[in-house]
């Protein structure tokens, strides 16, 4: 750029450097922020350390919670602590996995059948939690009118229709189909494009430079030319895995889950906070819940993220 | 290149080799869209076809009944349904389009301008993509307590302004825009407002459709507030009410019209999305981390 440019932009600069507009346009944003996201988690933090039932002040108690937490609630050592896990190892990296190889199947059509595919595909997610518990209850619904026991019935693989949503049997599986079926989210969408969005030629470069598998070619060329795509589906399908942790108790209609087969760490939560009003304990589960989330995300930074 | 056989993203025209990709999408997609035809179906059962042993699939005789006797039933509390409706209709649109506005103005702001903490917001919102609004539902609630919002008409909109994620893909698309044009409009001696209003939103609207959905399935399909922080019957959301229909009392009568409020509850996510889903994968093109 010449002199004359140089200057306009260095006065122009100087005009605007003051930044109150900058910081006037991020005020409402930064409001509901720091009211209905920081506070709260901070607010967490220190209820952690406190016995609070919501009619007495809380009462400072140190690390009383997180020990129980770990040493005498044996709901959660036993239950919730392995559900969690389970959902979570089966959901996310599944979800993740699955939404990445479709993108990818996608990516190879052409543009009308993908749009209407992807739509079909990304559906789901539209209508995540509510109005799909209630369907998938009626499919799953214990009694001989409940979809599949009547399909089941009917094709004489059982005698008698099984309490799909009140069995811990199946309820663990149940939650988990559920949740992989809405979960080509966003991150599936920002997949999508990523895939969709890598130069062509660098295919055609690997071929002429010797490069003989798909397999090859998904590790050296697809997945290093979107890894910022790819890292924001992984954060996206670790939220979502998190979020949505209420399903069980969405899909059998009761809190504690039957037997807590399905309960996990968000439930438990839940549970403890607005069943049994123990505010303190809750909001210990809560910390670990969110360093959970935040250690895992961690391993998806390392992965896909370019620095750090 | 004869016999070039890698892999041909975003092809023109269906070619017969393509068969190895909808082996695979086509049984997916009719897994994933199932349930929605069976919604379709279920809420336009009349109710012998409810009852019917076994259960069929696809309707026999469609009617409008379940619909009728949707909007004819009152709740035990004596709130019509249209009033549900209503209050949800209202909340999303509000909330959507202060979500829109709050998010741009961030957004510009972020990748534009220079003020104050602007690397600290940035660091901060960036861990923030990953909260997990589950997990601190109490402090939340003991925040909406102290703040009086407890039945207040907007407990449903103010808590869930500020999204994360929708600020994030705001930025992201908004830093693509050539520093260049904005100081040119400067120079022409726009102040950042009518930068803002001129020069940024005409440019940005495939970002304000991303976060308009994001904001509007968030709103759209809550129950959480009607459930948590709401007990006046009449400021609770249609969501909230469609999860009564089969919770309580007679499930199978409930059924259809639990199937056609599902129906109600699907539809604008659906139009929304297809309306704006060319803007959506504009946006993920500059969703990614780095």
């Amino acid at each position: 750029m010449d002199w004359n440019e140089r200057m306009i932009r260095k006065l122009t600069l100087k005009k605007y450097k003051d930044g109150t507009t900058g910081a006037l346009f991020v005020l409402p944003y930064v409001l509901a922020f720091l009211v209905f996201i920081t506070i709260p988690v901070l607010m967490g933090m220190l209820l952690s350390f406190t016995y609070f039932n919501l009619l007495d002040a809380p009462r400072f108690i140190g690390f009383t919670n997180f020990i129980s937490i770990f040493t005498s609630d044996s709901i959660f050592m036993q239950q919730i602590v392995p559900n969690t896990i389970t959902f979570a190892v089966v959901v996310g990296p599944v979800g993740y996995l699955l939404g990445f190889f479709l993108a990818w199947l996608l990516a190879q059509i052409p543009h009308r059948l993908r749009t209407i595919l992807t739509l079909v595909i990304y559906s789901p997610s539209l209508t995540a939690g509510v109005a799909m518990a209630v369907m998938w209850r009626i499919i799953f619904s214990g009694d001989e009118a409940g979809y599949l026991n009547a399909i089941l019935l009917s094709l004489n693989l059982i005698d008698s229709p099984i309490q799909w949503l009140a069995n811990p049997d199946y309820l663990m599986t149940i939650m988990i189909v559920v949740t992989l079926w809405s979960s080509m989210g966003i991150g599936f969408l920002a997949m999508l494009a990523g895939v969709l969005n890598i130069n062509p030629e660098l295919f055609e470069a690997a071929y002429v430079d010797g490069m003989t598998s798909k397999l090859q070619e998904i590790f050296y060329i697809t997945i290093p030319s979107m890894k910022p795509q790819m890292l924001f589906g992984a954060v996206m399908s670790l939220v979502a895995t998190f979020n949505a942790g209420s399903i069980g108790v969405l899909l059998s209609g009761q809190n504690p889950t039957p037997q807590n087969a399905g309960q996990l760490i968000v439930t438990h939560i839940d549970d403890y906070g607005f069943i049994r009003f123990d505010m303190g304990y809750a909001a210990a589960l809560s910390i670990i819940l969110l360093l959970m989330v935040y250690l895992f995300s961690k391993v998806a930074y390392r992965l896909f993220g370019e620095k750090d | 290149m004869a016999n070039y056989f890698g892999t041909r993203m975003n092809p023109k025209h269906f070619h017969i080799s393509q068969w190895r990709f909808l082996i695979i999408l086509i049984p997916v997609a009719i897994f994933m869209g199932l349930p929605i035809v069976y919604i379709f179906n279920h809420a336009f059962k009349p109710l012998v076809e409810l009852f019917e042993w076994p259960p069929r699939f696809f309707v026999q005789n469609p009617t409008f009944d379940n619909f009728i006797d949707l909007f004819a039933v009152t709740s035990s509390t004596g709130i019509p349904m249209s009033r549900y409706l209503f209050n949800s209709l209202l909340i999303t649109s509000l909330t959507v389009f202060a979500s829109i506005v709050i998010g741009s103005l961030a957004g510009f702001a972020l990748s534009k301008l220079e003020f104050r903490f602007k690397a600290t917001l940035l660091w901060v919102n960036n861990i923030a993509i990953m909260f997990v609004g589950a997990s601190v539902s109490i402090p939340r609630y003991l925040v909406i307590e102290q703040l009086g919002l407890i039945d207040s008409f907007w407990v449903h909109i103010i808590p869930g302004l500020a999204i994360p994620v929708g600020l994030f893909l705001i930025k992201q698309f908004i830093d693509q825009i050539p520093r260049d044009l904005i100081e040119a409009s400067r120079v022409d001696g726009a102040n950042n407002l009518q930068i803002y209003w001129y020069v940024i939103l005409p440019l940005i609207k495939p970002a304000i459709a991303t976060i308009a959905i994001v904001a509007f399935q968030s709103v759209w399909n809550n129950t959480e507030v009607s459930n948590l922080f709401i007990n006046d019957e009449s400021l609770k959301t249609f969501a909230f009410y469609m999860t009564t229909l089969t919770t309580t009392g007679n499930t199978v009568a409930g059924q259809g019209m639990a199937a056609a409020a599902s129906l109600i509850m699907f539809i604008p996510n659906l139009v929304i999305f297809v309306i704006l889903q060319k803007n959506v994968m504009n946006t993920m093109i500059h969703s990614g981390i780095k």
